[in-house]
């Protein structure tokens, strides 16, 4: 392995990047052209939401004295339309299926609720006499408006539990805790496409790939660079590093377009930097894709259409479509599955750059991307490079 | 004769480029059949022959981009399939079709190959500015590739193959689609060449070029060497006027036919 050559190749590509139209254009500014018009257009789309939410439950206080507080409180959040509740034994799985995407909201009764509410009703004047209490809630922020109206929903049911049907509002020893997760946007389709476009565009990596190892090998370049000291590895590794660059620049310019027309992710410098490693990875299985498209091309057209058909499955199960049935399952065997499941945990949900779920969407990618870079590289090897 | 220390060194390494019995065949077709060769250090050798003779199958057995069927073949000592990667760290192939990148310019393109030679920076800049002026591309190198004429490509592409300065070059038409001007100033570069010590297999189907050039000249035809020597030798012996009787003489065919 040579540095210095490996280095030298991917200038060249980077130099082809920038002054071919055709390659600029699709990895550059066809990403761009489509998150603008793709921001516009479903920008304001769905801000309405969903009219009922799946929240969540925990209850800390079922060997309490007074269990029939948090048994009432439970059986008011029930009766309500807009709530379809699910019970958890323990805080751990709650949490875990939140920041799946389970449920919209968690609600933790704690151990002392009871003995909060029967404190009040003994001295409901004496507020130093009080046991006081909070009860836990916890908020997809990528789940439309169940971060607004959650919270005030669950003030009101407790407040009924309290006092029963008056409504009245006095000093009680319960008090919600800030919700966490909690995002003061309201989410449009557009919120939901942007993590499936990151993917969507380091696709056409594929397409540019199979294009230019066609082109290289039909006018002789392969042929002539493989008289030099240069190594096949060298060679490869070079290809794979270009792409990597290129997927990266692709996150930067996507993230800043579609921030520039308003769109704000619900995650700090880590959770960028884990998209530009997940990504940088992702572009791995695309030169192995891309590879493949080569290898069974005659032509630089032949290659863009059959690497477009192999690119296709990916585009459309595994990025910003809407799946169900069928396509939900092809999709779970398709990486960018993995790497947009990541970033709407991350830019959507909010959730923490430590969250197993994200790091498991890592693993895969990681693994599928070697996988599919190494068929392609054995497969070009052994029938493409010297057609 | 004035015998230097080089020259001894020279002939203590042998031959630069030896072929015993090298065949090559694709399916049922011979493509070149049991050449035996011997190539001199510091030696212009033009192989001659008309068009599917075997010239180029020939040029790419020695740069390593074909395995013999049959045979065996030494550049510079390093047998061509076995020691492939030794041989590609001494050769300069400057190939029929001009492979280069059409959206780099002159100078990157002849850059990047001195790169995948390991040339120092300083060096490779130095090789390029000097190339450049042998061949007439000083004024065109920092120019898109894409705009030059053919021409102009098949001169880059000579700098190309001859950036990291190779003991052995093998030159496959290298003035095709030049004019007059630039196929002298290539001429006159590839004679300096030889002052230098390099040795150079030069494939070509003008005659006065071959005859211009080569200390000696193969003929071959249907993949055989039918004729060897040097070009006065051969023009002496066959009582014609110059290497273009020779050719037709021997091959039965029209230098047109095999353009």
């Amino acid at each position: 392995m040579d540095s210095r050559r490996v280095l030298a190749l991917v200038k060249k590509n980077m130099k082809k990047l920038v002054r071919d139209p055709g390659t600029l254009f699709l990895l550059v500014l066809f990403p761009v052209v489509l998150t603008t018009v793709f921001g516009f257009a479903f920008g304001g789309i769905g801000e309405s939401g969903p009219q009922s939410f799946e929240i969540g439950l925990v209850n800390l206080d079922d060997s309490s004295v007074h269990p029939e507080w948090a048994d009432g409180f439970m059986a008011n959040l029930s009766e309500k339309d807009d709530i379809i509740l699910v019970i958890y034994d323990d805080n751990e799985t709650g949490q875990a299926d939140l920041l799946q995407g389970g449920i919209d909201a968690l609600i933790v009764i704690p151990n002392d609720f009871g003995d909060s509410c029967q404190s009040y009703w003994s001295s409901p004047f004496d507020g130093s006499s009080w046991t006081n209490t909070s009860i836990g809630l916890y908020l997809d922020s990528g789940s439309l408006i169940a971060t607004i109206a959650v919270p005030s929903i669950v003030q009101q049911v407790f407040l009924s539990t309290l006092f029963g049907n008056a409504q009245i509002s006095l000093e009680v020893p319960v008090d919600l805790t800030k919700p966490q997760f909690i995002s003061a946007n309201a989410f449009s389709q557009w919120d939901y496409m942007v993590p499936g476009m990151f993917a969507f565009s380091a696709i056409f990596i594929t397409v540019i790939v199979a294009q230019s190892m066609t082109v290289e090998r039909s006018e002789g370049l392969l042929r002539r660079m493989s008289t030099t000291p240069l190594t096949s590895s060298d060679y490869m590794l070079s290809q794979s590093i270009s792409y990597m660059v290129v997927a990266i620049l692709q996150v930067a310019m996507i993230f800043l377009t579609s921030y520039l027309i308003g769109y704000r992710p619900a995650t700090g410098i880590a959770g960028i930097g884990f998209a530009l490693m997940i990504l940088a990875v992702f572009s791995l299985s695309c030169v192995g894709l891309g590879l493949i498209a080569a290898t069974f091309s005659n032509s630089a057209d032949g290659a863009t259409g059959l690497a477009f058909m192999i690119a296709m499955p990916q585009m459309f199960l595994g990025t910003f479509m809407p799946l169900g049935g069928i396509a939900d399952t092809i999709a779970s065997m398709m990486p960018s599955k993995y790497v947009t499941d990541a970033l709407t945990t991350l830019f959507l949900r909010g959730a923490a750059i430590v969250t197993p779920s994200i790091w498991i969407d890592l693993a895969l990618v990681i693994t599928a991307s070697i996988a599919v870079v190494f068929a392609g590289i054995l497969v070009f090897e052994r029938w493409g490079r010297g057609k | 004769m004035q015998f230097t220390i080089e020259q001894t060194l020279k002939e203590a390494k042998g031959s630069a480029i030896e072929m015993k019995n090298l065949t090559k065949r694709f399916g049922n077709f011979t493509a070149v059949d049991g050449l035996r060769l011997d190539i001199g250090w510091g030696e212009i050798f033009g192989l001659l022959g008309p068009n599917g003779a075997g010239k180029t199958t020939t040029v790419n057995m020695l740069s390593t981009l074909l395995d013999p069927t049959e045979g065996e073949a030494t550049v510079a000592g390093h047998d061509v399939v076995k020691n492939a990667n030794e041989v590609r760290k001494v050769i300069g192939l400057c190939p029929q079709q001009p492979a280069y990148f059409p959206y780099l310019t002159g100078r990157e393109n002849i850059e990047l190959f001195g790169q995948l030679f390991s040339l120092p920076s300083k060096l490779l800049n130095e090789r390029i500015e000097l190339l450049a002026k042998r061949v007439g591309m000083e004024d065109d190198i920092d120019r898109r590739a894409s705009h030059y004429s053919g021409g102009m490509i098949r001169r880059v592409s000579t700098i190309m193959a001859l950036i990291h300065n190779p003991s052995v070059a093998l030159l496959d038409e290298p003035t095709v689609a030049m004019d007059p001007v630039s196929r002298r100033s290539v001429w006159d570069f590839i004679k300096e060449l030889r002052s230098q010590d390099k040795t150079i297999i030069l494939t070509t189907h003008y005659m006065e070029e071959a005859q211009e050039l080569s200390d000696r000249v193969g003929i071959i035809d249907e993949g055989r060497l039918i004729e060897l020597g040097p070009p006065q030798e051969l023009i002496d012996k066959y009582e014609v006027e110059d290497l273009e009787e020779v050719f037709v003489l021997r091959t039965g065919k029209r230098l047109r036919e095999g353009v």
